[in-house]
């Protein structure tokens, strides 16, 4: 047996790849909004049509959460099919864990920050 | 002047003040290592034995050769970090006023931090890592892990890490910040020297071998399953590595991170986790907790996977509940992430935090009590044999309960105000380590140790380590439930009350029962070894297995299977005997493997010289190694001599080789 034959053995190969693979359309979806969700909070800001910051800062955060999923979705192909789903499922356990981490770690340091850190006059000698 | 300046340049601080000549104990413990080392290293010239290990065993890729290589490096590492513990218990049974004791503070702190780094992360993780390793694609029917490189990589970097641990021993000092070197005190201001520095190159060089191979071992898990195996008729531990090093990956980034913030803090003066300008300690704290408690899952979840195995071979039934297995695994993984801000209760978090990570802690227990239940269902009205795997599974159900009830009590915020930093909490997390991981190893080295090697373990001397560690554990660490609940805290050299010696007496007499147990485990391999041909298992398959690796020979060929094998069932090789299987004798084919390379133990030797340099200033040495590592790195890469084909006649001839044995028992 040659090795070219060895080589095309399904029986020695049996790794079952499938590739997610982008087509043309979907590019062109995924550059239209892409730029779109860039170029809204430039607008949103430059422009200020909207007077309340809090509401522009979380329009803002909520386009670029937008942003990831088109990246994720229309360049990076991840869709339920590919390798027989397990793409999507580590990244819905990359995205829980990475919401419980951080999201944790700000809500205890929030509270750490406010109970504990030294205030302005603690080395100050007492009066 | 210049001559000095000179010196700095090239050797930094080291000097040779640096070595402890002044210190006895270090001495002696220098002179035997070197004594034994150079006896070692002799033989290993004189039988000629260097091109054989550098060929066989250096070099390989081979997923089972790999596994055995952790194992020995965590068996190694453990008699080092149990010496450390021997040493702390004689140092607390003795040191009560006016006894100072035998250590001073010094050298008391280093050890307890050592001996805290040394279990976790040389011994715990390789022998788990190990034990993974080997069992892994045996039971899902693979040949080799996805990436056999990566594979030997991952383990010399472990390797070096320990190596470097070993290091502080006899060139400077270890680190005596406890062993997760906590800041602010970690910090260059109050700790100097050399220790810190070792502790962070150490643990980065090994973490990133421990990633590497948590990657490798889920890609292998996920895409090298033998054809049929589903993910639901994959085997419990296999299940459980999977969470296991999923886990992994997830955290070791996070404690890579902090360990890289606290030596930016320690070498070019940033202040991330100072308590000045600006930095915050407490922020250390949180990332490495973070890594902390799921690294306790990663540790436990792959022994559960074992007591699995083993209960359900040992009382020839089917696991109880094989999906709520599954379900409680990953139940237990997703909320391993949610409960790191137990491990600081006290450090100032409101009331909504607390009880928030408090619950999430407490709900942890249900998963891992069903699990409890599964296994007593499984023995129940099962044909249970007593034989040791069994034993120590047994022993873990009654010892582990407890620990885990502990921590429940340890769970409620209040009552951690009071238990917090006492010796309570130490003894609970003795009770869930030794009594969940330690035990899990245990059997599963007794286990699975035919597989490896082709012979049992002596069971005398087996019997002896599983008592000496069973009672040995209950006399050191259940007593010492009791001061820690009356308040004494951990870490302590030298009590003020005698009426706390007791205690620490009856301490020190359960850890020599644990030496007699650890001296008896080492003994039951080498008379194993001495009546190999009495416990030999010709069979493949001795204590009647139901998964994939007992259907190989004892221990298995290179390849694992001539065949890949075809899975209809959970339990695949209890399945195939049931309908009668028989080992093809013909039609073997040419098998593809990965090809031994070296530059695994190349780039970690590189690693290790960098930590080194690093620890020391040697600021020439670390550049000219971590060139070197870039440019071994790259040139790997051009390597494409990567793999070869074992001829069919050669797989033949190695599997005619089993078979007048089969016939002969058939």
């Amino acid at each position: 047996m040659s090795s070219t034959d060895t080589h095309m053995d399904p029986a020695l190969h049996s790794h079952g790849d499938t590739h997610g693979h982008g087509s043309r359309r979907g590019y062109r979806i995924g550059t239209v909004l892409a730029i779109l969700l860039t170029f809204l909070p430039f607008w949103l800001v430059m422009s200020g049509v909207l007077q309340d910051r809090q509401t522009t800062a979380i329009l803002i955060f909520a386009m670029a959460l937008i942003q990831i999923v088109v990246h994720v979705v229309c360049f990076l192909h991840l869709d339920t099919r590919s390798e027989g789903g397990w793409t999507l499922l580590a990244f819905l356990f990359t995205a829980v864990i990475v919401v419980l981490t951080i999201g944790g770690s700000i809500w205890i340091m929030y509270h750490l920050n406010t109970n504990m850190m030294p205030m302005p006059d603690m080395g100050a000698p007492p009066q | 002047m210049t001559e000095h300046s000179l010196a700095k340049t090239i050797f930094g601080r080291l000097t040779w003040e640096s070595f402890p000549v002044h210190e006895p104990i270090l001495l002696t413990t220098f002179v035997v290592v070197l004594l034994l080392g150079l006896g070692i290293i002799g033989a290993v010239t004189r039988y000629r034995l260097w091109g054989y290990l550098w060929k066989e065993w250096f070099t390989t890729v081979d997923h089972k050769k790999i596994g055995i290589m952790y194992m020995i490096l965590g068996i190694i590492m453990l008699l080092r970090g149990f010496a450390d513990a021997l040493m702390m218990r004689l140092q607390q049974a003795i040191a009560f006023a006016p006894n100072e004791g035998y250590l001073p503070a010094h050298h008391y702190d280093q050890i307890f931090t050592a001996h805290g780094t040394i279990m976790i992360f040389f011994v715990a993780i390789p022998l788990i890592v190990g034990i993974v390793n080997f069992v892994m694609p045996l039971q899902i029917g693979a040949r080799d892990v996805a990436f056999p490189f990566l594979n030997s990589l991952s383990f010399w970097l472990t390797a070096a890490g320990a190596i470097l641990v070993m290091t502080s021993l006899f060139v400077g000092e270890f680190a005596r910040t406890g062993w997760l070197s906590y800041a602010p005190l970690a910090e260059l201001d109050y700790s100097p020297d050399t220790g810190v520095d070792y502790y962070l190159w150490a643990l980065q060089i090994a973490g990133v071998g421990t990633t590497l191979s948590a990657i490798n071992m889920v890609a292998t898990i996920i895409k090298m399953r033998a054809p049929g195996m589903t993910m639901m008729k994959m085997p419990v531990f296999c299940w459980t590595a999977l969470c296991s090093n999923v886990l992994a990956i997830a955290i070791f980034p996070a404690l890579t991170a902090a360990f890289f913030l606290l030596m930016l803090d320690r070498y070019v003066g940033t202040n991330f986790f100072t308590n000045d300008l600006g930095g915050a300690p407490m922020m250390y704290w949180n990332m490495v907790w973070i890594w902390g408690h799921p690294e306790v899952y990663v540790l436990v979840l792959p022994a559960f996977g074992i007591y699995s195995e083993i209960v359900s071979t040992f009382t020839g039934k089917r696991l109880f509940g094989y999906s709520s297995m599954v379900y409680a695994t990953v139940v237990i993984t997703i909320l391993s992430y949610l409960v790191w801000l137990h491990h600081f209760f006290t450090m100032g978090a409101g009331p909504s935090v607390n009880s928030f990570f408090g619950i999430a802690t407490m709900v942890i227990s249900i998963p891992t009590g069903a699990k409890i239940f599964n296994w007593l269902f499984t023995m129940y009205r099962g044909d249970i044999r007593f034989e040791l795997p069994m034993m120590w599974v047994v022993a873990f159900m009654i010892t582990f309960v407890i620990g885990g009830m502990t921590g429940v009590l340890l769970a409620i915020p209040p009552a951690d105000f009071v238990l917090h930093n006492s010796l309570f909490l130490v003894t609970h997390f003795h009770n869930v380590i030794i009594g969940g991981v330690v035990f899990g190893l245990f059997a599963a080295m007794v286990y699975w140790f035919p597989k490896a090697f082709g012979f049992k373990l002596d069971p005398f001397w087996g019997k002896v380590a599983f008592w000496g560690w069973v009672i040995g554990y209950w006399v050191a660490w259940m007593p010492l439930y009791f001061p820690g609940l009356m308040g004494v805290t951990r870490r302590v050299r030298y009590f003020h009350d005698p009426a706390l010696q007791p205690w620490f007496v009856v301490a020190f007499i359960g850890a020599l029962i644990i030496l007699v147990g650890i001296l008896g485990f080492v003994m039951s391999i080498v008379m194993g070894f001495v009546k190999r041909r009495q416990l030999a298992d010709t069979t493949g398959d001795p204590w009647d297995g139901r998964t994939l690796e007992w259907s190989t020979s004892s221990p298995p060929p290179p390849y694992n299977f001539a065949f890949t094998p075809m899975v209809h069932d959970l339990d695949a090789w209890y399945d195939m005997k049931v309908r009668g299987y028989e080992r093809p004798a013909q039609g073997f084919r040419p098998i593809h493997m990965p090809r031994n390379t070296g530059a695994g133990v190349i780039l970690s030797g590189l690693a290790l010289v960098l930590g080194f340099a690093m620890v020391w200033y040697m600021w020439w040495l670390a550049a000219l190694s971590f060139v070197g590592l870039l440019a071994v790195a790259i040139g790997h890469t051009f390597n494409m001599k990567r793999d070869y084909y074992i001829p069919a006649e050669e797989v033949a001839r190695t599997e005619s080789k089993r078979l007048p044995l089969a016939a002969a028992e058939a």
